[in-house]
């Protein structure tokens, strides 16, 4: 059965499967791998159709970009939720790589983080342990902002 | 004073609705203990040794007579009946209840207040001298660009969950009133030879355990750059500073590991990615944002006849005299002066008001201070533009109110944070150790002879009484689970800034003021004329202190 995840403001199915960090063995199918691993098999991993990689907190997107036109999905891991380096992993990723495919968060993020994640350019969000359906209005916490972020270019100064 | 439209009322708006959604979602079980703590930290609420804790945000230190009332309402209304005003520039509220306090935010979203950001590993309430827009030193107001700063920073999407909590200050004149080199970040702002604005940017000073003067990041950056160099170096940092220690997640620490010559080079590589992008400041907006701090609107007076019935009213009253002497300071237009309401009077812990005092206040800032209103890093509240032919009717109603301790930058014009009696990270409480000390040197003319002292007391090495740049710094230690006090001397938070050094083993609560009195009792003996506390320290060093205190 699929996993349910938040992805571009609603819940759907999901098939994609995160390896763990240790992993060693690709299955088939949609797999998020870990860094080390693509670094390991850059050369095979290249030739799936599907493929992702997952950047820890102390993984910075620098670390892949030269290889984001590999990937379908970049997943950030928030080893905590208090862990805000993904924060800036995911603007970096938008704004400095102008990278298109799906940015996902995974790990222990929370709720109240969706309206803040979704501004730094994350679409997709493997939330646990909640209701998604309920979660979903996190997104509206706040109407507008007042910096330019990934969501809306402009600071409220230059739209007042 | 700067006002909501309706963009920045929607937001605070929104924001208790959001918290109200989350302290219900709380209450009924959905959120875990630890996943609401930075929750309700960035709506300033903390779970203290007795009861919640609630900072209030008084952005740049700067509010208004209605907002004051607001103020005394809720302190009557959901609190005790008092407030304390911290050296945040904030209002902290000692016993509100958790679950009343999306009401408390209700109330403050409808006199555009709010207490977002107050706390937790967030970019903090951005402070300010206290005499902003009224200092005779002053080159330009800093607070457009304090508000600016506010704006950038709340709610800012990518920096909520910092390694460690991030304070910023800017000051604007000869003077820095505002401890900006004590700060994550402080601004100067400052002119450049063709007369241009820009800011001198300091980078990793703070207080706490490891105390650090910032180190200077950019002589000279052009204002419209402001933004995006802030934006800089907080990327570098929220990437950078340490998560596994939060005793070294401060971003101080990560300035001194990497050097400031390699810090300020990973800042401006990514700098060079958003210079010039669509944060960059326009004339629009330093000209919206400077609207809001125009002058009041002042009487024309004549300088000159207004000293000179002063000086006969002074002549007249010595009592009077002497507040003139010390809370009244030169201000900007001539015929007005700005008043410092002393929040020290012997017997009241510092910062402290009670719900009656906030409405006096806000009346005479109505009747003699365009209703608006200061509170200062040093924990008093200011009245910035009094005409001087009415500074005696002030002076007479500050006297009934409590607040015209003559006492202004002298040894009891303590700064002292809440201590044990409140706050549950303290090693010791640090409200009786001031009284002693304000009982014991009650007698003004002593203190005037000893001249403008800082004294700081903090209840913790948290250092949230700043006592790492007093004069003389007074800390509470915890020595297998008794109080006692470690005395340090030679601190400055002004331009020439210096952390204070440890004077030798600490000492019992009981024996601070005596130990305080053979400390001033050495420097009245070996100052020469016309020297100060800190010159006579900086003169002789801190030998001739620590052998008369701890002689046998």
């Amino acid at each position: 059965m699929p996993n349910k995840i938040i992805k571009d403001g609603a819940v759907t199915d999901d098939n994609w499967q995160v390896l763990d960090a240790q992993a060693t063995e690709v299955p088939e199918g949609a797999v998020i791998v870990p860094l080390s691993l693509w670094n390991g098999q850059k050369d095979t991993l290249a030739q799936r159709g599907q493929l992702g990689v997952w950047l820890n907190s102390d993984e910075s997107p620098q670390l892949i970009a030269d290889s984001l036109d590999n990937f379908d999905v970049v997943a950030i891991n928030f080893p905590a939720f208090a862990d805000g380096r993904g924060f800036t992993y995911g603007r970096e990723l938008r704004q400095q790589h102008n990278y298109q495919g799906e940015v996902r968060a995974i790990g222990e993020f929370i709720r109240d983080q969706l309206y803040f994640l979704n501004r730094c350019g994350f679409n997709a969000f493997a939330l646990d342990g909640v209701d998604l359906d309920k979660a979903l209005d996190s997104f509206a916490d706040f109407s507008d902002a007042y910096q330019a972020a990934i969501d809306q270019p402009e600071p409220l100064f230059k739209r007042r | 004073m700067y006002i909501y439209d309706e963009h920045d009322q929607r937001l605070v708006d929104e924001r208790v609705n959001q918290y109200r959604g989350q302290t219900e979602r709380y209450l009924a079980g959905e959120i875990t203990d630890e996943q609401f703590l930075p929750l309700r930290l960035q709506n300033g609420l903390y779970v203290q040794r007795l009861a919640p804790m609630l900072r209030i945000a008084i952005p740049y230190g700067t509010f208004n007579s209605t907002q004051m009332r607001k103020l005394a309402h809720i302190s009557r209304h959901y609190d005790k009946g008092y407030g304390h005003f911290s050296t945040r520039q904030n209002l902290q509220l000692n016993w509100p209840k958790l679950e009343e306090v999306p009401d408390i935010l209700e109330e403050l979203a409808s006199v555009q207040m709010h207490a977002i950001q107050t706390s937790g590993n967030c970019i903090r309430n951005t402070t300010t001298d206290q005499f902003a827009g009224a200092a005779a030193d002053e080159l330009e107001d800093p607070r457009p660009y304090c508000e600016i700063i506010r704006e950038w920073s709340t709610f800012h999407p990518e920096f909520a969950f910092l390694p460690r909590k991030f304070k910023i200050a800017v000051c604007a004149s000869e003077a820095d009133r505002a401890a900006t080199q004590m700060h994550d970040i402080g601004i100067e702002v400052v002119h450049n030879a063709e007369g241009e604005t820009g800011f001198r940017v300091l980078v990793g000073g703070g207080l706490g355990r490891t105390p650090v003067i910032a180190t200077e990041i950019v002589d000279f950056l052009p204002k419209q750059h402001l933004i995006t160099y802030l934006e800089a170096i907080l990327r570098v940092y929220n990437q950078l500073g340490r998560r596994d220690n939060k005793y070294k997640a401060r971003i101080k620490i990560l300035v001194r590991a990497m050097g400031i010559e390699a810090f300020r080079e990973k800042v401006e590589q990514e700098w060079a990615t958003i210079k010039d992008g669509p944060s960059t400041l326009t004339e629009a907006e330093f000209d919206r944002a400077k609207s809001f701090f125009h002058s009041p609107d002042y009487a024309s007076i004549d300088d000159n006849a207004a000293e000179a019935s002063l000086a006969e009213q002074a002549a007249q009253n010595p009592a009077f005299a002497n507040w003139l002497k010390r809370n009244v300071d030169a201000h900007q237009a001539p015929g007005y002066a700005m008043v410092t309401l002393s929040l020290k009077a012997t017997g009241y812990a510092p910062g402290d008001l009670t719900d009656q005092q906030m409405e006096a206040v806000a009346d005479m800032a109505d009747q003699f201070s365009f209703g608006e209103i200061r509170a200062s890093h040093q924990q008093n509240l200011i009245l910035a533009h009094v005409r001087k032919d009415q500074l005696l009717a002030v002076f007479e109603q500050a006297q009934a109110q409590n607040f015209a301790t003559a006492n202004i930058n002298y040894l009891t014009d303590m700064i002292c944070c809440p201590g044990g009696d409140f706050c549950a990270l303290a090693n010791a409480k640090s409200l009786p150790v001031s009284e002693a000390i304000q009982r014991k040197f009650d007698d003004l003319d002593y203190l005037y002879d000893l001249g403008p002292i800082d004294l700081n007391i903090s209840g913790c090495m948290n250092a949230c009484g700043h006592h790492h740049i007093g004069h003389i710094g007074i800390l509470g230690v915890d020595k297998k689970g008794q109080e006692f006090f470690q005395i340090s001397l030679g601190g400055s938070q002004d331009k020439d800034a210096s952390l204070a050094k440890i004077l030798g083993p600490s000492f019992s609560s009981a024996d601070v003021p005596d130990v305080v009195e053979k400390i001033l009792d050495i420097y009245v003996t070996l100052r020469t004329e016309e020297e100060s506390f800190l010159d006579t320290y900086r003169r002789v060093g801190i030998d001739p202190f620590k052998e008369k205190v701890y002689a046998k």
